[in-house]
């Protein structure tokens, strides 16, 4: 038997339709939108002006804080505009716009680098790069990853985790990373095994993605310290909290991080990223993103510039469908539906998924029948109907007494509700509300 | 780009193809086997109430939803249909059919649609028509006609004792189970379905059957049947053990009355039993208790539905005291 977090969990069909489909470079936009806020903390300031000529990899905008992060151009050209546009999130956010020197760009591509595998930086040089070149969580959540890796004195660190899991279904940007850039993530591992003075590396891939889990065993069969750990598929395992309990039977504490059990957790496509930064000093500026759709004409997984508006990957698949009724960024268990296709991809987006209406569709909320389904797949052991209703009613000091706040929004509850209760969305506003009491009561 | 038909929703994007209705329905679909075998025991009679239970279920609903209550009607949800059912197979197949009326009014109408409908009743509405009818019509509703006697014909109930109601008897009258053992129907029979009783609480094997199917189909998990039946079985055989002339075995107890029906269909009904696993642990062990002390010690024969509706009470206790663990909880971090 495959080893699997042991509480709760889903398996929706998997549609990983583009599975096979080797990652293709995105065509050169003409102007990249770069956000200044790519990542959870708060925004970069902007250090470039109008009309200033860029360079690739040139810091925009400086972080701002700790819990904050350093952006690049992603592109070669001329900064031509500072101004506010719709993201991801449907609000309006601070850009920058940069026409691309198209000329200049193409031959940077066709530039081949060499695996290098000899690590020669020392710790303290690896450690301030991934904060200098703008590395945060690549798994989608955006976390600045020098703070994951800022260990305080005294904190022992025994295992670092590979996140390579991509429980969500039709995403499959990181299976196709973990296939075609195994080596250079093998060596992402060992410099932050060698940065952090970690013994034990795990990766953790659900099963699935036989081939990768194939390929990185080959690969790490002489390798002390780096074992590959193929999993149970089920959703949501690609969450922190749930991968370390999956593969090393650690619980993190309520309120608490794998820190607190010795484990640091970084996506692969982290440690690809670190890999390019500490060994060909690359900044993060572009990643893998999956278009995909089940009506789309031809899905596939793109390497693709940070900055680059949505409308272009989609018309690079065959345009949108008829009868499109979504357009997702991320996964449909987690991500987050899109009106406007003229938004940029961020350091977060790892897949557009196109949901036609045929799969949109979703049923009217009738009563609860109490039949007990989102408390017996809740990975954190929670009550989702209970908390649900306390929500409904008002009762939010009952909803933080009944740990509201552990919802990791997963989204399993939801999904498997048979009188398909809006259940998440009432959590997620219970939550809100529970956050803003307390922060009031502090 | 902005296209009118684009839908921006929160995260969930998709969902499982679970609905409340496939799941009533895959209850129906599990009472089958039972209901077939009651037509062949108890002939057209069967087939009658069953019709009339489920007929007035559905119009009760509809008429207080329509009329008195102004809200959606729902009678396409199926769960009338399983009350009406349910309640037919609670019922001696020889019941006035009036009474079978006045049965549906009180589980639809009192039982369910008082409490708010589907998903707010506190109690298993079927059962509280039956113990409604039980209480109030105490002769009809313990006339059993005897397996195959008015196989043909609606007539009068020709009375025969259900084996349970024939030990308690017995053992009033200061027989020792021997002596009853001698006039019960073979395990055979009784595993079967060839004896008297209500509708569709004979045949333990059809009914295992339609319970197997809804925990393949998960629509129930085995824990409240299994617990619930392995507790009047513990229970039962504890005493059988202590004195065999006294008490019946534990097998006649499991195969006779309501036990199976009710473990598998009425003790699991969603609404109605508790949420966590745990609590239906406590729950089914609950019904399991309550239904041995009133077959050991009652007067009535049978307990199996009052254990029910005992421990449907508790439900709510029950669900606030055994929660779920949290993840995380009570766990200490490792490293300070």
């Amino acid at each position: 038997m495959l080893k699997t977090f042991p509480k709760g969990g889903v398996h929706p069909p998997e549609n990983k339709i583009t599975f096979n489909k080797q990652i293709k470079r995105m065509s050169l936009p003409k102007a990249v939108y770069v956000p200044i806020s790519q990542h959870i903390g708060i925004p970069s300031e902007i250090v470039v002006e109008v009309k200033e000529k860029v360079e690739k990899g040139q810091v925009i905008a400086k972080s701002g804080g700790y819990v904050s992060s350093n952006i690049h151009s992603p592109v070669a050209g001329v900064v031509t505009k500072l101004d506010k546009i719709i993201d991801t999130s449907g609000y309006k956010k601070q850009c920058i716009v940069i026409r691309t020197d198209l000329k200049d760009e193409s031959n940077l591509e066709e530039k081949e680098y060499l695996l290098k595998k000899e690590i020669t930086s020392p710790p303290h040089e690896i450690l301030q790069r991934i904060t200098d070149y703008g590395i945060v969580g690549l798994g989608g959540a955006t976390f600045p990853s020098h703070v994951k890796l800022n260990i305080k004195e005294g904190k022992k660190i025994d295992y670092l985790i590979l996140n390579g899991v991509e429980c969500e279904p039709y995403l499959t940007a990181d299976h196709r990373l973990m296939l075609e850039k195994a080596e250079e993530i093998i060596v992402g591992i060992k410099i932050l095994k060698y940065a952090l003075n970690i013994d034990k590396a795990i990766i953790g891939i659900e099963n699935n993605k036989t081939d990768a889990i194939d390929r990185l065993k080959r690969l790490t069969k002489e390798e002390k310290g780096i074992q590959v750990a193929a999993l149970q598929v089920k959703y949501p395992q690609g969450s922190e909290k749930q991968l370390v309990k999956a593969l090393i039977k650690r619980e993190v504490p309520k309120n608490g991080l794998p820190l607190d059990v010795g484990v640091i957790v970084h996506n692969v496509g982290t440690i690809f990223a670190i890999y390019q930064a500490i060994q060909h000093n690359i900044p993060l500026t572009e990643r893998v993103v999956t278009v995909t759709g089940k009506k789309l004409e031809n899905p596939s997984n793109f390497w693709v510039k940070i900055g680059t508006p949505i409308s272009d990957l989609i018309n690079e698949v065959g345009g949108l469908p008829e009868g499109t009724r979504k357009i997702l960024n991320g996964g449909p268990m987690m991500g987050k539906a899109i009106k406007n296709t003229d938004v940029p991809v961020t350091k977060g987006t790892s897949g557009i998924v196109i949901i036609h209406e045929e799969e949109a569709s979703r049923g009217e909320p009738q009563n609860c029948i109490r039949c007990g389904e989102c408390v017996s797949v809740c990975p954190m052991g929670l009550e989702p109907h209970l908390l649900m209703n306390l929500t409904e009613k008002g009762m939010y000091e009952k909803a933080a007494y009944e740990d509201i706040l552990t919802c990791i929004e997963c989204g399993s509850c939801s999904y498997v509700c048979p009188s398909n209760r809006p259940l998440l969305d009432y959590i997620r506003f219970g939550k809100s509300i529970v956050k803003k009491l307390e922060t009031a009561k502090n | 780009m902005n296209n009118p038909k684009i839908i921006v929703s929160a995260s969930p994007h998709v969902h499982s193809d679970r609905t409340s209705k496939k799941i009533m329905y895959d209850v129906v679909f599990a009472l089958i086997p039972a209901f077939l075998i009651s037509l062949y025991v108890f002939g057209i009679g069967a087939f009658v109430l069953t019709l009339v239970a489920v007929i007035s279920c559905l119009l009760f609903e509809y008429l207080i939803q329509k009329y008195i209550l102004k809200t959606n009607v729902t009678i396409g949800d199926g769960s009338a249909l399983i009350t009406g059912i349910l309640l037919a197979f609670n019922l001696p197949s020889s019941l006035p059919l009036w009474m079978v009326v006045v049965g549906s009014f009180v589980a639809i109408g009192i039982a369910k649609l008082s409490f708010g409908g589907l998903g707010y009743n506190i109690f298993n509405p079927a059962l509280i028509g039956r113990v409604f009818l039980l209480v109030s019509f105490p002769v009809q509703m313990t006339m059993w006609p005897t397996a195959f006697e008015n196989n043909t014909t609606i007539v009068d109930a020709i009375s025969g004792a259900t084996p349970l109601g024939a030990i308690k008897e017995g053992l009033m009258f200061g027989e020792t189970m021997t002596q009853i053992s001698s006039k019960l129907p073979s395990n055979t029979d009784m595993l079967l379905g060839f004896t008297g009783g209500s509708l569709g609480e004979m045949s333990a094997i059809a009914l295992i059957l339609g319970g197997l199917f809804l925990i393949i189909r998960k629509v129930i998990t085995w824990h409240i049947p299994v617990i619930m039946l392995a507790t009047i079985g513990i229970m039962t055989g504890i005493f059988w053990i202590v004195d065999p002339e006294q008490y019946a075995t534990p097998l006649l107890h499991l195969l006779s009355g309501g036990a199976i029906l009710g473990a598998f269909f009425m003790a699991t009904d969603l609404v109605t039993s508790p949420v966590t696993k745990k609590g239906m642990v406590v729950f089914a062990i609950g019904i399991g208790i309550i239904t041995g002390v009133i077959r050991l010690f009652g007067s009535y024969p049978e307990g199996v539905s009052f254990a029910i509706l005992i421990m449907n009470a508790f439900v709510p206790l029950i669900n606030t005291y055994f929660k779920p663990r949290r993840f995380g909880a009570k766990i200490k971090s490792k490293i300070v």
